[in-house]
């Protein structure tokens, strides 16, 4: 029963900007362990649509189930307190500080009173990004000094520590090479085999493909649908994202396959 | 590669060894005595280096967060002069204890204003700090020569007196440069150990993911303003027992010695980084740079380019570590 009760449920959204409707009777889930993809062409809606769930943003109108229980999220804190992370390109990380630092920023670990316990957060940091299969030379070093993929190890470090069961990835490889695009790939093998959900939002469907279980398409704020990539091929999607008509194998929801 | 990063990272002491060999060894082949072996000599620079430092010290909070404060140096003044004034005009009813330390509260007090307001108008106007500090110069600057009205405020107060003159520990330590390991020592275990100090190098690094993990710079930049006021209140207290005087222009030429000192002492023009311990040893370089020099005889106006230079060097060091680290980066990336 839990098995087929979906992590995230976000059902019939709808959020529109003075005249634009961004996102127009959207619904998507996103079960445990599962990596789905948000494509679509730039403007398509996939920002304005997870920003819903990161608490940036509060839908017009439709709904959110965590676990299956109604949620309301006005704001990131709120988003948090459900176990939902969003992971930044940018911006993330505090560059001159090292990863137990970024890790820990804002939520420290005290000795007592006044102190830093730099010990323990230096300790549950390795223990962390061992969990993500990173290994640092040294968890001193400053995160200048790492490369592109180490980088979003520690963010992501920094996510999982606090328990998130829910990432929300944006474009998470759009500035890496492809040695450090390898690396955020087996980063998220680890994070599914760690019971985590996924949400990859990328322009590029290159980006997105091979990793997700399932991609669900926007065009003009609307939902074209969602596949199995397992079912479908590249061009299927792109024929989606383009042209913005379904596939011959058209899929339903793995919720409604139940 | 790395042996090049660890020089570069302990420069400052390097550089500190070399110019106090340097200043001895010519001590002695031209004069046959010694430098700092000399008591006498050892106490003017430590206290010459606790003028710097004092102002440094705050300083480097700011320096650190990616911003500066220029505002120091009368604000400074402004603490020499009411304490001056107070203690002058409260002599006659006092103790002289207790007009003292009327005096040197007052001073204090006074000086945190204008921290509170440079804090106020970058954190919540969006001021950038160089413009709004180079403001709150001109006012601290006004209201300093106002209150003193224009003049040097003496005072006749034994206890001010003892303040800035005064020996402890065997005779042989200056009680300012005393007071200045206790505040040092205080910063430094504010700015390495704690909460706080750690916000301050995550907001000089990048402001936006501070803001993102909840820290509040509203209140952190008012803070480190204000204590940016309060040590260099503390240079003018200083001032005023040394000479038992108070003067609007106390600290004015302290303060660019207090600017090279942070930044010798390894702080980048760009935020994020920057110790107490690298202040002090910027401090230390300053000060017996400017003594050794009048030790040896070299016309005084030489100190300016000789700092001058330190600063510049500083500089192309800081340099030169940003692309070894940026090297290091390629290595381990490859
Ligand atoms: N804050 C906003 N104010 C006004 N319009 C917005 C705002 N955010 C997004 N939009 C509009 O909503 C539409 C969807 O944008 P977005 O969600 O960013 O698309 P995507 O992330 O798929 O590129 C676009 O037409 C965009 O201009
Ligand atoms: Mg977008």
């Amino acid at each position: 029963m839990a098995e087929n009760t979906p992590l995230v449920e976000m059902r019939n959204i709808y959020k529109s900007f003075g005249g634009v409707h961004a996102v127009e009777d959207v619904t998507i889930d996103l079960f445990a362990g599962e990596v789905v993809g948000l494509v679509g062409h730039n403007g398509a809606g996939k920002s304005t649509l997870i920003k819903m769930l990161s608490g940036a943003y509060t839908a017009d109108s439709g709904k959110i189930f965590i676990d299956g229980r109604e949620v309301t999220i006005n704001n990131p804190r709120d988003a948090r307190k459900y176990g939902i992370e969003t992971i930044y390109q940018t911006l993330a990380l505090a560059d001159n500080l090292d990863a137990p630092a970024n890790i820990f920023l804002g939520r420290e670990l005290m000795r007592s009173g006044y102190l830093l316990n730099d010990d323990a957060m230096e300790a549950a940091s390795r223990e962390v990004l061992d969990r993500l299969r990173l290994n640092l030379p040294s968890v001193k070093e400053k995160v200048v000094n790492l490369s592109g993929g180490q980088r979003q190890a520690v963010a992501i470090g920094r996510a999982i520590y606090f328990n998130a069961k829910i990432l929300i990835m944006d474009e998470p490889t759009a500035a890496l090479g492809p040695e450090e695009t390898a690396q955020v790939g087996e980063l998220i093998h680890q994070l599914k085999k760690e019971g985590l959900g996924i949400f990859l939002i990328s322009h590029d469907l290159h980006d997105v493909f091979d990793l997700s279980d399932r991609v669900s398409v926007l065009k003009n704020g609307a939902l074209v649908g969602t596949v199995h990539t397992a079912d479908v091929t590249k061009d299927d999607v792109l024929a989606m994202i383009i042209a913005g008509k379904l596939p011959e194998v058209a899929t339903t929801p793995k919720s409604a396959q139940a | 590669m790395r042996i090049l990063r660890l020089l570069t990272g302990a420069w400052s002491w390097l550089f500190l060894l070399f110019i106090l060999i340097f200043f001895e060894v010519w001590s002695h082949v031209t004069y046959g005595r010694t430098f700092f072996g000399n008591i006498f000599n050892a106490q003017s620079i430590l206290l010459a280096a606790t003028q710097i430092l004092m102002m440094a010290l705050g300083l480097t909070f700011i320096i650190i967060s990616a911003g500066i404060d220029l505002s120091i140096g009368f604000i400074a003044g402004l603490s020499a002069v009411t304490m001056a004034v107070v203690i002058r005009a409260l002599d006659p009813h006092l103790a002289p204890g207790w007009s003292f330390l009327a005096g040197i509260s007052a001073a204090v007090l006074i000086s945190l204003i204008p921290g509170f307001i440079n804090g106020w108008m970058i954190a919540k106007l969006k001021v950038p700090s160089f413009i709004g500090t180079l403001g709150m110069f001109g006012i601290a600057r006004g209201a300093a020569f106002l209150i003193a009205d224009g003049a040097t405020v003496s005072i006749r107060n034994p206890v001010a007196r003892e303040f800035g003159n005064g020996r402890v520990i065997f005779d042989l330590v200056p009680i300012p440069v005393l007071i200045a390991i206790i505040v040092t020592l205080t910063f430094h275990y504010l700015l390495s150990s704690t909460k706080f100090g750690l916000y301050v190098y995550a907001m000089g690094g990048n402001y936006a993911s501070a803001v993102r993990a909840g820290v509040n710079t509203t209140r952190l930049t008012i803070i480190i303003f204000m204590i940016s006021a309060f040590t260099a209140s503390l240079m003018g207290l200083f001032y005023t027992g040394r000479f038992s005087a108070g003067a609007g222009d106390a600290g004015e030429p302290i303060l660019l010695n207090a600017v090279a000192a942070v930044f010798i002492g390894g702080a980048s023009l760009t935020g994020g980084s920057g110790t107490i311990i690298g202040t002090v040893i910027g401090s230390l370089i300053i000060a017996v740079i400017q003594f050794g020099l009048v030790f040896i005889n070299v016309p005084p106006f030489w100190q300016f380019v000789a700092v001058g230079l330190v600063i510049i060097i500083a500089v192309l060091i800081d340099q030169s570590r940003d692309r070894l680290t940026g090297m290091s980066g390629q290595e381990e990336g490859a």
